[in-house]
């Protein structure tokens, strides 16, 4: 049998990248502030995994403006959409292998 | 490596976030029970007003295409005052229970679901203006209630999808009362208090035994 561990993705093991992508799945864009306001963490903590999971081409980032002040939004991408439902999936499975 | 020894908790944050990224939940009963006394207040006011231009609500309510009197047009615009003032009043109050309910909570107000759904309720709701300003133009003001209460509730059905579910349930009840109004012409301002007034109460009230009876404030 396969183990079920093994569908489990190691960029989702921090809550704080799990929290994003549980965002993103529900929204086609959404800005860093409001990204921030659900997350309820910081500028710097945020930042840092939002790099992370578009290095890993999870999300998609798209800089923008609102008058002068700059206005970056994310997105999902379909890698990112299949790897999110992929870690649901395996979590899933791990607690219908403990029952 | 919280998520591969608890797997269990882990689905339930994802849950959570799911919901609380693509619903605004911070909306407060007790908006709607402001809502429903500010609607109840102004329709006591109107049939003040009634009286005083010594109208009955059948003759104010007419559908008959004949051209108004002064003084009637008088009480149009006051009644149409009335109504602005009304909707802002609830506007206000149900913006103010909301922060509120948030600060003691701790939840952050985010924005873009907010803007989702004012665009979502705006938009039925301009429209409705707009075919109510017709519908006066041609003397139907008999119609005027119904349509205030059908496009409130395709508005509240259309927003819905972004927060708690149960506001589509006060859309379709909404939507049923001014169907019923449709054909009973003339007793529009009943029909008023009813929805605007005791079922934004009535909503309130469910939604706050539901909702935030037992929430504990943030510590």
């Amino acid at each position: 049998m396969k183990n079920p561990i093994s569908g489990l993705n190691k960029v989702f093991d921090n809550r704080i990248r799990l929290g994003v992508m549980s965002v993103l799945i529900v929204n086609e864009e959404i800005s860093f502030n409001d990204l921030k306001g659900m997350l309820e963490v910081t500028d710097g903590n945020l930042a840092t995994h939002l790099v992370n999971l578009e290095e890993n081409a999870f999300i998609k980032v798209h800089k923008g403006f609102i008058g002068r002040k700059t206005n970056t939004t994310y997105s999902i991408t379909k890698q990112g959409e299949r790897a999110f439902k992929d870690h649901v999936k395996a979590l899933e499975g791990m607690i219908k292998g403990i029952k | 490596m919280y998520a591969e020894n608890e797997p269990k908790q882990a689905l339930e944050e994802i849950k959570q976030m799911m919901h609380r990224g693509s619903r605004f939940v911070n909306l407060s009963g007790w908006s709607g029970v402001a809502a429903g006394v500010s609607a109840l207040a102004a329709a006591w006011w109107a049939t003040k007003k009634y009286t005083d231009y010594g109208v009955t609500m059948q003759d104010y309510e007419t559908i008959a295409p004949v051209t108004r009197t002064e003084k009637l047009v008088q009480l149009d615009h006051e009644l149409l005052l009335l109504a602005l003032i009304t909707f802002m009043v609830s506007l206000l109050f149900a913006w103010l229970f909301t922060i509120l309910r948030s600060q003691k909570t701790g939840s952050s107000l985010p924005g873009y679901l907010i803007r989702k759904i004012v665009v979502h309720i705006a938009v039925p709701m301009l429209v409705g203006g707009l075919l109510i300003w017709r519908i006066t133009d041609f003397g139907l003001y008999g119609l005027v209630i119904p349509v205030c209460l059908l496009f409130y509730g395709i508005a509240l059905i259309n927003a819905a999808k972004f927060t708690l579910s149960e506001v589509r349930y006060l859309g379709y009840a909404q939507i049923a009362l001014g169907l019923l109004n449709l054909w009973a012409i003339g007793y529009g301002l009943y029909f008023w208090a009813m929805g605007f007034g005791v079922l934004h109460i009535v909503y309130g009230i469910l939604m706050w035994a539901k909702y935030e009876r037992n929430e504990k404030a943030d510590a």
